[in-house]
């Protein structure tokens, strides 16, 4: 389905497969999110709301967020022993080998419950997603049921400070060293890295051919010399994203996914899962969790701010719900439809531009709604508190994970075949690509 | 429309896909701008044997789906009306159709067989020129039972196809109820002034009943107790109107995807500009978008699912918006020959535009989704 022609994509799994190619009888779809919903009430505690709505205001100290760590490593170990971990992931690797309509059930049994959010993404997808679908034998089952335990968390060392939506332009360098690599350079906007176990890395391995040719993939633990971790602070003060210096770390041959320089290759299939998101099979994503402010709550902040009989108030409400729900909707047809085959992969950057520009909008209604309480606010304004501060970061929707930029020029070029911008960086060497203002050539020679 | 199609589906589409690409290319549609009725009515009865009036009609009375969802197999329908910007009834027939096969009345039976046969057209006088006219709760006309006779009064606006139609199915209140009755467009009292409409086919009238009387057995139903059915048709109708504008919204955004590849400026397909890919990019989404929640609508209310009602206002109020946008950027991408009469993309943004003001705006509909939201969160 991919340019690059990828096949064993855990995505279009559509029968239940053990791994060994053994057909077993697979448990009804109704009775497996029966048995979910009858596990989840005796052995899962309520969500709180910071579970339900997951954003970027999320502010813990560093103890606490430690200590929300360490739950949700045991929480998916009481996943994993109960036979609710890896659902789409073959048997073989400790998974369920069950389908994405199974993924879904639990999605619905597990509704109003704890989860282990930040084990979801990047760790179950795309991290896990690439070991399975590139990992050798070893490597997965080292792996795979180990993350599945809970025991492993997961980074993606994919961007760069020096080009965000140019990942193919990764300037991390590893230099091959008999049985080994040596890595140097830097990676930015992981979440979490400074709890997280292992991490996933693009680097450039070849300099002195086309930039998409050049790269390879590799694995590495976190908490190992040569490895330092700072935490960024985002402009509302959050400091989940990470930024890493690699200096000459050292990582095994085993440890390389895929094949030398055909790193893009699983650069590809990565961004794809990485655009799935919450929409993978392969994670746990409980119906009702919203990952932005939701219309629901934006009826609790009208009412916080007296304005739920405001016919512009309401009017912004009927604004915001509409954008959620067709939202789901479009997700679920271009879901349905990359499933089938009727429309290319590539279609995954129609729904994440959707939800790209309404999120910030909805950042903008709720802003509206809250009128003077966006501008200064006090502990007892409720739902209305941080409605300012949330607008400030308004962008972060349309920034992370690939901009919605990146996300048009998919859709225009490679759904609607329109032509491609001039690259000054194809078919020539890497190591001759202009990479800042100092290597443009002048005209005159002057400066 | 719907990724995936039953072969019986396919081919429902496709028949009619092809009889409006042959009867009614744009040649004629610009031919029928000022025919009073806006179609042939031979083209109607050809149409009606290609089932145009009957998917939402009972197999017992001569209708039937073909997928076991009717609804769902109309806005096929629908969706090639809008792609063709085709003339003729189909809204009302369609409707009246249904209901008259809920709940048979009076000379219902006769009509409901003229109506599949295309040998009638039926009005359906629902909306009203106030601010709640597209709310069954907003509804002014009175029809009120007097012994074996009921009297209508009121005005009904804008009644798609009234001056053509033989029989028009009136909904208005009676006390704290509606009912709905079937009037003879010709019946003493009922006073029909053509209006004004910017679309070149569709056509529409100001109908008002003075004191007109017609037998109480011209009740559709029950006197006072037609609010379920009513709602049902009006969830029907939003549902065939979202699904027509995609339709057109999908013409348009062919023509205009044809015309960016073709048109060269400055040396360079229009469609090598970034700035030009970005808008596609945007205005495919939405179109994407448009057809996903126009179907979501289409089986939430033909399964009568309990968010059918919050479905079918986001999609009005989704298609509305973002499908004028779509269209109004495929004009301007088009620059001034998008602006000609002489141009196709007008016969589609014209559709797009009718269907938005009818039952209800984009405004509207957001606050009854809000309203939906409110209620919902009441009752958890």
């Amino acid at each position: 389905m991919s340019p690059e022609g990828v096949i064993d994509d855990p995505l279009a799994v559509s029968a239940p497969t053990t791994g060994d190619g053994a057909a077993e009888p697979v448990e009804d779809v109704g009775g497996f999110r029966q048995r979910a919903a009858a596990w989840a009430a005796a052995n899962l505690r309520p969500a709180q709301q910071r579970q339900l709505e997951i954003t970027l205001r999320h502010k813990l100290n560093e103890e606490e967020e430690l200590a929300e760590i360490a739950r949700e490593r045991e929480l998916q170990r009481m996943l994993f022993d109960a036979g609710f971990a890896g659902v789409c992931v073959p048997r073989a690797y400790g998974g369920q080998g069950l389908t994405p309509a199974h993924q879904r059930a639990l999605n619905e049994a597990f509704e109003g419950y704890e989860f282990p959010v930040w084990f979801q993404v990047p760790t179950l997808s795309p991290c896990m997603a690439v070991i399975l679908e590139f990992g050798t034998e070893e490597q997965k089952q080292r792996h795979i049921p180990a993350i599945l335990r809970g025991e492993e968390l997961w980074m993606q060392l994919l961007s760069e400070p020096s080009g965000g939506s140019d990942v193919a332009g990764a300037l991390t360098t590893a230099v091959r060293d008999g049985d080994q690599w040596i890595l140097n350079g830097s990676k930015i906007w992981t979440t979490g890295a400074w709890w997280s176990d292992w991490g996933l890395c693009l680097a450039r391995t070849n300099w002195d051919v086309p930039k998409h040719r050049g790269l390879t993939v590799f694995m590495l633990p976190l908490r190992q010399q040569g490895v330092e971790i700072h935490r960024i602070e985002m402009l509302n003060g959050n400091r989940e994203f990470c930024q890493e210096f690699l200096t000459d770390v050292v990582v095994p041959d085993t440890d390389r996914v895929g094949d030398v320089d055909q790193g893009w290759t699983v650069g590809v299939r990565w961004m794809f899962h990485e655009r799935m998101l919450y929409d993978s099979p392969l994670v746990t994503f409980p119906v009702g969790v919203v990952r932005s402010v939701g219309a629901t709550s934006l009826t609790d902040l009208a009412r916080a701010v007296g304005r739920q009989h405001d016919p512009t108030a309401r009017e912004l409400i009927g604004e915001a719900r509409m954008l959620d729900v067709v939202a789901d909707k479009l997700a679920d047809r271009i879901g349905g439809g990359v499933r089938s085959g009727a429309v290319s992969e590539q279609a995954a950057a129609i729904p994440r531009l959707f939800k790209g520009v309404s999120t910030s909008r909805l950042q903008t209604i709720a802003f509206d709604i809250a009128g003077g309480a966006g501008a200064a606010w006090t502990e007892d304004d409720g739902a209305a508190a941080g409605r300012g501060t949330d607008f400030l970061t308004r962008q972060v929707s349309q920034i992370g994970g690939g901009t919605t930029e990146m996300a048009r020029n998919v859709i225009s070029e490679r759904l609607l075949g329109m032509p491609r911008e001039r690259a000054l960086d194809r078919d020539v060497p890497f190591r001759d690509v202009p990479r800042g203002p100092s290597s443009r050539p002048t005209a005159g020679g002057s400066t | 429309m719907l990724f995936e199609l039953t072969a019986d589906q396919e081919f429902l589409r496709d028949t009619t896909s092809r009889f409006l690409a042959d009867q009614v290319p744009p040649s004629t549609l610009r031919a029928l701008r000022d025919d009073p009725a806006g179609y042939d009515p031979g083209y109607w009865r050809r149409g009606a044997e290609l089932g145009w009036t009957s998917l939402l009609v009972g197999e017992a009375q001569g209708g039937g789906s073909v997928s076991g969802r009717a609804l769902v197999d109309a806005t096929l329908l629908a969706h090639e009306f809008g792609r063709h910007a085709a003339p003729g009834p189909f809204l009302p027939c369609n409707l009246v159709a249904g209901a008259l096969s809920d709940a048979p009345a009076g000379d219902g039976a006769s009509l409901l067989g003229d109506l599949l046969q295309g040998t009638a057209v039926a009005g359906w006088c629902f909306a009203e020129g106030h601010p709640t006219g597209h709310l069954p709760d907003g509804l002014t006309l009175q029809i009120r039972v007097e012994g074996d006779e009921v009297v209508v009064d009121g005005v009904k606006r804008p009644v798609e196809s009234a001056g053509t139609a033989s029989h028009l199915l009136v909904t208005g209140r009676t006390g704290d109820g509606l009912s709905q009755v079937l009037v003879p467009a010709d019946a003493p009292g009922v006073t029909l002034r053509p209006m004004h409409s910017m679309d070149l086919t569709r056509r529409f009238w100001v109908a008002a009943f003075e004191q007109v009387r017609v037998p109480v057995t011209a009740v559709v139903g029950e006197p006072g107790a037609a609010g379920a059915q009513v709602v049902r048709q009006l969830r029907q109708a939003l549902v065939l109107l979202c699904a027509e504008s995609v339709g057109a919204l999908q013409a348009g955004f062919e023509l205009t995807s044809e015309w960016v590849f073709d048109r060269y400026s400055f040396g360079r397909p229009l469609a090598s500009y970034q700035e030009i890919k970005h808008r596609f990019a945007d205005m495919k989404t939405w179109l994407e978008a448009s057809n996903a929640i126009a179907d979501a609508a289409a089986v939430a209310v033909a399964d009568d699912a309990d968010d059918a009602a919050e479905l079918v206002s986001v999609a009005k109020a989704f298609v509305g918006d973002y499908g004028a946008e779509l269209l109004h950027d495929c004009v301007q991408m088009h620059g001034g020959i998008g602006v000609t009469f002489e141009h196709d993309l007008h016969l589609y943004l014209r559709r797009v535009t009718l269907d938005r003001a009818l039952l209800g705006t984009p405004p509207d509909h957001r606050r009854l989704v809000a309203d939906l939201l409110e209620r919902r969160e009441d009752a958890a």
